[in-house]
């Protein structure tokens, strides 16, 4: 996927100024008594793309944000063209041109891609002329370097358009300093070259600067002209990205040496079938069919990953084998016999489930780490007093033992499990699905959002059960967790499997094609 | 009535008369409900809010003289009971329904007890343009007889769908019915929205109930809504929170709330009661019709509290 020279959207008939610099000096910032900020400096020079680095709650984001607006610092002060810089709300700094493209979209997915921009204009007319906005619009993408339909409903589009329309919708504010919370995390591989290179190209063109957020280095050596590195709120490290090593900038990162991630190979060779599917089809929520026909099966020690772009029906499958979502047709096999995902079945096929975004779709936010973790297993005669009072202090005496286990760490076990951060969470999920035998397990983004040392402990956990003789079949948006984890890996695209190939050999540029759903014709 | 000279006639005349009439109330709590949930709040409290404005219209109707002062009256304590649920759900986690459930019983009883002295008097009521003056029959007179307010109702449903595709403000309601977080991130005040949306859908509430107690029915008595409110409601879930849809379904609703007296005016007086009902079971059949276990319906907004 090339990408055009790029121009900028206002330069056809005059050269601007390059943007201005953005200086951040000894930023403090507290919440209680969290030290978000702690005397953190920042310079972004014009036309330059500035990496921030740094794990889960390193302070990438509060730094961002007072940036924006949103937080005002306790102490520092920032300086934009040299003037001071202490804007109050995202509006503020809007007008002075700092934008920023937020890790979750912030458009509208009911409105069309046109009303969405238009929306975002800081001042809108009274009464708004949609053919003179359209026609006005129309003139502006032409000067952009990648094309977008305006009349399209944003709820219809893929991740990677709707980033770059994020994208556009700075350029189309006049935005001189782009600010990209994690931009790619939602896209393909081939997606987020493309939108990289291209703000990369603009910077280069010196019509804005970028800051991006990131904690991947690939995208920081090959995009990226300078980084700043922080840890526990404190710039740790600085520089300019072709001096530093990916190692120096993980050891900055991690205030240590790295954990070298256990790459086991796949345990022997696989055994019977344990998860069959067979012509499964379900509607998404609107009613139009999300999975048109999916096939697939899984044995019992390989792991099977699925790879797609969001939206194509992998949220629906681990719905529909969650007993989340009814099918339309289609049958689902456990062992050779039939499967409905109702509580007596999973319990008997040893059927666990590790959804993505597990506070939503596997745990009761207000009720406790204990309680949380007994859901599976409350109404077993073991945790029950006379076979149907539950038994607070078997729950508790097992929560016990399963958070000293996976080292979860909460203030309590009676605490509410929506108080733990996104990586205890997910453990404490973890440790549910994972105790005692597991036959089969579905796993969907069991990583999103973790720091480095979580995501080697998910992965590691995931291999044992793999070892243990699970059936292991893995959704994830994140092509690099897939390699790390998979033995077979299939495609899903449109609701159907579009592609499957064994782990060797597998081409993340090959995979990208089918999951971009022009595999077929392209190949 | 008697016989009359239309024979059979009489009852799809008698039928759109009745909705002209009893469509009225409808429309307005509708059209109300329609901004109040495009801002993404539900206000169950609207048949409240009909019931004071009925209550409220009618005092000010027979203490200043003036229907239409009446009219406004009832509209500005739509606006108190909107932007009092408005206030109740701007903090985190109050539940719109609870506090819309809550005020809706406020509401009635606050006018029950208000409005125990305005059974009695007369107040003046609204007065109707004849539309059908140009006929002989008596039913096409009757049935033609349309009051302004319902006039007034048919221009905001226009103006409605006007304001919500082609305005700054319209947009605005839309954005923060749709994603509230978005609208933050434009550095827009959701609660601040929708509590304009909300206490600007409470006077169209208010206004719906003047008009019970100032044109049809015509007088204030506690039974004057029977549920009408909360019928307006599911009116807007299937009008697909379109304000001219509003329109048609709420004429739709007042067909069925007249297919009693239509038939009683051609001497059909057996199983008034049964017919009475039609409206509600009209309701039910439309929720059970237009919902699915399985999907979200079309054009709702999606910061509804029912759609999370």
């Amino acid at each position: 996927m090339s990408v055009r020279p790029v121009r900028a959207p206002h330069t056809t008939t005059r050269r601007r100024a390059p943007p201005p610099v953005l200086e951040v000096e000894g930023l403090s910032k507290r919440f209680g008594k969290f030290q978000a900020l702690d005397g953190v400096s920042l310079r972004a020079e014009p036309g330059s793309v500035h990496a921030l680095l740094g794990e889960n709650g390193a302070g990438k984001s509060t730094l961002v944000k007072c940036i924006m607006g949103y937080h005002q610092a306790d102490g520092g002060h920032m300086r934009l063209a040299g003037e001071q810089l202490a804007p109050k709300s995202p509006r503020e700094a809007q007008a002075l041109g700092i934008g920023m493209v937020y890790q979750h979209f912030t458009l509208v997915p009911n409105m069309t891609v046109c009303e969405n921009l238009v929306l975002a204009r800081a001042t809108l007319p009274l009464v708004v002329d949609w053919p003179k906005e359209h026609a006005a619009l129309t003139s502006f993408l032409t000067r952009m370097p990648f094309k977008i339909d305006l009349d399209a409903t944003v709820r219809s589009l893929s991740a990677g358009e709707k980033q770059k329309i994020e994208i556009l919708k700075q350029l189309y504010l006049e935005s001189r300093i782009v600010i990209l919370d994690e931009p790619t995390s939602v896209l393909t591989p081939a997606e987020a070259d493309e939108v990289l290179s291209m703000l990369h190209g603009m910077a280069r063109a010196g019509d804005i600067s970028i800051i991006i957020i990131t904690h991947k280095f690939r995208e920081v050596t090959q995009f990226a002209d300078e980084v700043t590195v922080l840890r526990r709120g404190r710039g740790v490290g600085r520089g300019r990205v072709g001096e530093l090593t990916t190692g120096a900038m993980a050891e900055m990162m991690m205030g240590g040496a790295i954990p070298a991630e256990a790459k086991g190979p796949a345990a022997g060779a696989a055994g019977d079938v344990r998860l069959g599917i067979t012509d499964l089809q379900a509607a998404d929520d609107v009613g139009v069919p999300a999975l048109r026909g999916v096939t697939l099966h899984v044995r019992a020690g390989e792991i099977v990953g699925i790879a797609a772009i969001a939206g194509n029906g992998q949220e629906e499958l681990v719905e529909v084998l969650a007993g989340q979502r009814p099918r339309s047709s289609g049958l689902v096999q456990i062992s050779g016999a039939s499967f409905e995902a109702r509580r007596d079945e999973m319990r008997l096929r040893r059927v666990r489930c590790l959804p993505e975004e597990p506070l939503r779709n596997a745990c009761v936010a207000t009720m406790t780490v204990a309680e949380n973790m007994a859901f599976r297993t409350f109404d077993e005669s073991r945790y029950t007093v006379l076979g149907w009072l539950v038994s607070q202090k078997a729950i508790s005496r097992e929560a016990v033992k399963l958070v000293a286990e996976y080292g979860i760490r909460a203030p309590s076990i009676h605490t509410p499990i929506g108080k733990l951060s996104g990586g205890n969470v997910q453990r404490s999920v973890l440790a549910r699905e994972l105790e005692g035998e597991v036959d089969v397990l579905i796993a969907a983004n069991p990583c999103m959002g973790l720091d480095f040392a979580a995501v080697a402990e998910i992965h590691a956990r995931i291999r044992t059960a793999r070892d243990r003789g699970a059936a292991v079949l893995l959704v994830s948006a994140d092509l690099d967790e897939i390699f790390a984890l998979a033995t077979r890996i299939l495609v899903m695209s449109e609701g159907r499997i579009a592609f499957e190939t064994p782990i060797e050999g597998a081409e993340p540029a090959v995979l990208g094609k089918y999951m971009a759903g022009h595999g077929a014709h392209d190949l | 009535m008697t016989e009359t000279p239309l024979g059979f006639w009489g009852l799809p005349l008698a039928l759109a008369g009745g909705a002209l009439r009893v469509s009225a109330p409808y429309l307005f709590v509708s059209l109300g409900e329609c901004l109040t949930e495009k801002s993404g709040r539900i206000n169950l409290g609207q048949e409240g809010t009909l019931i004071m404005g009925a209550m409220s219209g009618y005092g000010v109707s027979y203490l200043s003289g003036s229907a239409w002062l009446g009219v406004l009256a009832a509209g500005c304590v739509g606006v108190v009971f909107g932007g009092l649920h408005a206030w109740l759900c701007s903090s985190r986690r109050v539940n719109d329904v609870a506090v819309g459930i809550a005020l809706m019983l406020l509401g009635i009883g606050l006018a029950f007890f208000l409005g125990k002295p305005l059974i009695q008097p007369t107040a003046p009521r609204l007065s109707a343009i004849e539309l059908g003056s140009w006929s002989h029959f008596a039913p096409v007179r009757a049935a033609l007889e349309i009051n302004a307010l319902l006039l007034w109702g048919v221009a905001a449903a226009f103006a409605m769908r006007f304001f919500f595709q082609r305005t700054r403000w319209g947009l605005l309601v839309r954005i923060v019915g749709e994603d509230a977080d978005a609208a933050r991130a434009m550095g827009y005040d959701a609660n601040r929205v929708r509590f304009l949306a909300t206490a600007a859908g409470g006077f169209f509430a208010g206004v719906g109930g003047s008009f019970l107690s100032l044109y049809y029915p015509g007088s204030w008595s506690e039974g004057l809504s029977s549920g009408q409110g909360l019928m307006a409601v599911a009116l807007v879930i299937f009008a697909r929170w379109d304000p001219v849809r509003c329109l048609w379904a709420s004429l739709l609703f007042g067909g069925a709330g007249a297919i009693g007296p239509a038939l009683q005016s051609i001497g059909i007086i057996g199983g008034y009661n049964l017919y009475a009902t039609a409206p509600y079971v009209f309701t039910l059949v439309i929720m059970v019709a237009t919902s699915s276990a399985r999907r979200t319906i079309a054009g709702q907004p999606a910061e509804l509290t029912v759609a999370r």
